[in-house]
């Protein structure tokens, strides 16, 4: 059995699945019931200025039948009293000593207002603070959330503000509503932040209601702007994550992964890109928190499978992985192979190839079935009829090297070797 | 004994219930809509009699386009709903369903069909509008599925139709020579009516062909005529015997249970059908759900060469009939001019015959069976005396075409079971569409 415990920046827990800074953080209840399914911590939910709410609050992107491919919120901060969400904290570590407590804070945008929040949620026993630089709605009309990660100087203000006070480890949460993440990120380090995390939610609009033409989520005929999580943003979480790995000053601190991630894959693909934990709400407030049985599972199958001892060993293994366009082999080439003896002749490679890509595939009519064949001079190696097939290993991708050795666009050109190969 | 009335309103009510109930809720359509792959050049389709594009209008369901879903449908098969219940669906759309290929339940074709058009039917939408009168004028002789297809496609471009029925109602076959548990004669009649709804269309029933009007009056009176006249009584099985009471048609037993209701159909304790065609199994089944003690389906070849479909020779076994292979009617015997006994002469396999399968020869061996009703379900004949009566070309009394609708006499078509001899709705429906498309040539 892998060890798949978690130890960051000295704060433990069993497991690196974290509930993120959201509803089902909010209180005792809720957390309480999410250490007992076994998550291994919490961000409990961002504590401020109190704040009221409104009805409704969520609203979510269907595909294909499936419910949830990408869910948005418009709740703001806790709205329940600092002192009972203090109280409440102080009972689940007594309760559960051995998991993650860290407190998300958006204090309003003086220092005192952070020092003297800071103090009292360590006072309740905080292990850690999640800074929230990133709520996209409400919040940042009153110039907080994100309207302090989009500025790496505002935000580079307020972590020396609350450096300057705390005496746990700080993390501070980054927005994605920006062109890049790194500024904000590497303006954070310096001043101070002992790790980070991202991504906070995406501003969006999940559709209208096209009998009543308002928005989503309705609240009273009107809708807003609300943050965007769940399955749909896993694929920007990941590249924002790459880049905050890949760039001198912010790969320096730890880095807890959020956004979409909803099994233990994810995680293992969030923990690949470098990080250390991973935060989860989207997957949680779909089906409760026994999600959290097949995570810890998963990951520890897979890790004995691939012979990992501990979740450091592969921490990061894929982020060099990631290169630019440019140091990309130009003389590698696949082309796709259709198994017939697997084929269900929909036809959808066909269709898929004629009219979209490259009429790569060679169609002989059938009665009821077509034959579907590559036209392999044809075929640039793209995927999408591998993409698109219904059946499983059906279409393979077969390497047919251009020529043995190694070369890219730098050197092509350099090299002055033809352009025009159609 | 053969007597009516041998259940209760209840019973009756339970055992020709519809045997493929709808969805009972949109999600439940949406979920199967959801599997279907939307497949190109897709084998459902081209399955299909009709072409109805099947990928296409599920999609539409997911889209919650409903109306364009039965518009997708009635473009190809304006019975769409109809066929939906009584395709054997299993030999055409869904069994040709890729997901059969790796081994998966096929989607329910027939089931997200019946979704949209009924939606269609129950909500009267019109979903297509008749061009402006040409002042053409056409008349179908039959109202059945392929003298309806025809009628509507030929309205649709301004053409103005009358059908003559020698029936009361409209919906040949559909109304009156299918099992109930399929279709219910109400649902024909609405059908009926909502395939009228498009204008342009007159029935004239009670009226037939032959006694009431001949082909001579219609060419006289109309820029076309349309023969979609069906076919007749089941095959007799010439036999000694045939003439005694308790011998009946699968046709006309089908008949009286749809137009004059269950109860009111005399079934016998003991019967025998012969013949393993769709009708034999709907009659067969349908003795067994009118409360006959016994019922036996006698057939002449084995398995390997049934017309009918695995999946309606599973519901005649569920209903409990008893399937005897390898028998052929000899002889019936009887008492006081009631059957009394069945005698079958044993067959064995010969060599294939015209339709490929292998043929029966009679052996030299008999039994018999104790029967009190015998029902006659091997195919049906032909029209002869109507079709030898005219100038048209027939084969034993099936009218012969060229082009799929064009008969030899000029501006006379004809489509559906008179040129086939009898196939499934679904062919009658595609023969109908030939037939509009022959004539709005030929009067153009």
């Amino acid at each position: 059995m892998a060890d798949i415990s978690s130890n960051f920046l000295g704060i433990k827990s069993p497991n690196p699945f974290w509930l993120a800074s959201a509803p089902p953080t909010d209180k005792k209840i809720n957390v309480l019931r999410a250490f007992e399914a076994g998550w291994g911590g919490v961000v409990w939910k961002t504590l401020g200025s109190q704040v009221k709410n409104v009805s409704s609050r969520y609203s979510a992107v269907d595909y294909g039948g499936s419910r949830i491919m990408g869910f948005n919120n418009i709740e703001l901060i806790s709205d329940r009293p600092l002192a009972i969400n203090l109280k409440e904290i102080t009972e689940c570590i007594k309760l559960f000593p051995d998991r993650a407590m860290i407190v998300s804070l958006m204090a309003d945008n003086d220092r005192n207002s952070w020092h003297e929040l800071i103090k009292k949620c360590e006072d309740a026993g905080a292990m850690g603070f999640e800074l929230n630089f990133g709520c996209p709605h409400g919040m940042t009309e009153r110039g907080m959330g994100a309207s302090v990660g989009q500025d790496p100087e505002i935000a580079r203000m307020v972590v020396e503000w609350v450096m300057e006070k705390a005496t746990i480890p700080v993390i501070t949460k980054l927005t994605p509503n920006v062109h890049s993440v790194v500024p904000t990120g590497k303006a954070v380090v310096e001043a101070g932040t002992n790790a980070l995390s991202l991504i906070n939610t995406i501003q969006s609009v999940t559709g209208i209601d096209l009998d009543t033409l308002v928005p989503n989520p309705y609240v009273a005929g009107k809708s807003v702007f609300g943050g965007y999580c769940g399955p749909a943003v896993k694929p920007i979480a990941l590249k924002f994550l790459t880049t905050i790995a890949q760039n001198e000053t912010t790969s320096k601190v730890p880095v807890s992964g959020i956004g979409g991630v909803s099994t233990w894959k994810d995680a293992v693909e969030f923990m690949l890109l470098g990080a250390s934990t991973v935060q989860v709400c989207t997957a949680a407030m779909k089906h409760g928190f026994r999600i959290v049985e097949d995570m810890c599972e998963g990951l520890n199958n897979w890790m004995d499978e691939k012979g990992y001892a501990k979740i450091e060993d592969f921490i990061g293994k894929s982020v060099e992985k990631i290169t630019h366009w440019e140091d990309l082999d130009i003389n590698y080439h696949i082309t796709a192979k259709i198994n017939q003896d697997k084929c269900i002749h929909c036809g959808l490679c066909y269709i898929a190839c004629e009219d979209t890509s490259h009429q790569s595939i060679k169609l002989d009519y059938g009665k009821p079935y077509n034959t579907y064949t590559i036209k392999e001079e044809e075929c640039v190696g793209c995927n999408l009829c591998k993409l698109v097939c219904p059946v499983d290993q059906c279409i393979t991708m077969e390497e047919h090297r251009v020529a043995p050795e190694y070369i890219n666009w730098k050197q092509w050109q350099e090299q002055g070797l033809p352009l025009n190969d159609h | 004994m053969i007597a009516n009335n041998r259940l209760t309103e209840a019973e009756y009510a339970e055992n020709f219930s519809d045997i493929h109930p709808a969805y009972t809720n949109p999600n439940a359509a949406l979920v199967d809509a959801n599997r279907c792959l939307f497949c190109y050049d897709a084998p459902c389709t081209k399955s299909c009699p009709t072409s109805i594009d099947v990928p296409k209008f599920i999609k539409q369901i997911t889209t919650a386009n409903i109306k364009g879903s039965a518009h997708t449908i009635f473009s190809s098969n304006i019975l769409g709903a109809g066929c939906s219940k009584v395709c054997p669906v299993e030999k055409l759309c869904e069994g040709s369903c890729v997901y059969n290929l790796l081994d998966e339940a096929p989607i329910p074709i027939a089931l997200l069909q019946r979704y949209s058009t009924e939606k269609a039917i129950a909500n009267n939408w019109q979903l297509f509008t008749r061009k402006p009168s040409t002042g053409k004028k056409v008349a179908i002789v039959g109202a059945g599925p392929s003298g309806l297809s025809c009628a509507f496609n030929l309205s649709k471009e301004g053409v103005d139709v009358t059908i003559y029925e020698k029936e009361s109602k409209g919906g040949g076959l559909m109304t009156y020579g299918i099992a109930a548990y399929k279709v219910t004669p109400e649902f024909c009649e609405d059908e009926v009516n909502y395939i009228l709804s498009i204008g342009g269309i007159e029935i004239k029933y009670n009226m037939a062909l032959g006694t009431d009007i001949t082909i001579a009056e219609l060419q006289s009176q109309y820029d076309a005529v349309y023969l979609a006249f069906g076919v007749g009584l089941a095959r007799k099985l010439n036999v000694p015997g045939e003439d005694l009471t308790g011998v009946v048609d699968a046709i006309s037993f089908i008949y009286d249970l749809r137009a004059n209701g269950y109860s009111s159909v005399p079934v016998g304790d003991k019967v025998a059908v012969i013949g393993l065609g769709m009708t034999a199994i709907d009659a067969a089944t349908q003795a067994k759900r009118l409360g006959a003690k016994e019922v036996s389906i006698v057939y002449r070849r084995t398995q390997d060469e049934m017309p009918c479909t695995q999946v309606e020779l599973d519901i005649a076994m569920l209903d409990g009939c008893k399937l005897i292979w390898l028998a052929a009617p000899k002889e019936v015997l009887g008492a006081d001019g009631k059957a009394t006994h069945l005698v079958c002469s044993k067959m064995k396999l010969g060599e294939p015959d015209a339709s490929g399968r292998r043929s029966p020869v009679e052996t030299d061996e008999t039994f018999i069976l104790e029967v009190d009703m015998v029902i006659k379900a091997a195919g049906q004949m032909p029209f002869e005396a109507l079709v030898n009566g005219s100038s048209l070309n027939n084969k034993s009394g099936k009218v012969s075409v060229e082009d799929k609708s064009v008969t030899s006499i000029n501006g006379v078509f004809a489509g559906g079971d008179c040129v086939n001899g009898g196939k499934e709705v679904v062919d009658a429906v595609q023969a109908g569409k030939d037939g509009a498309k022959a004539i709005l040539n030929f009067i153009a």
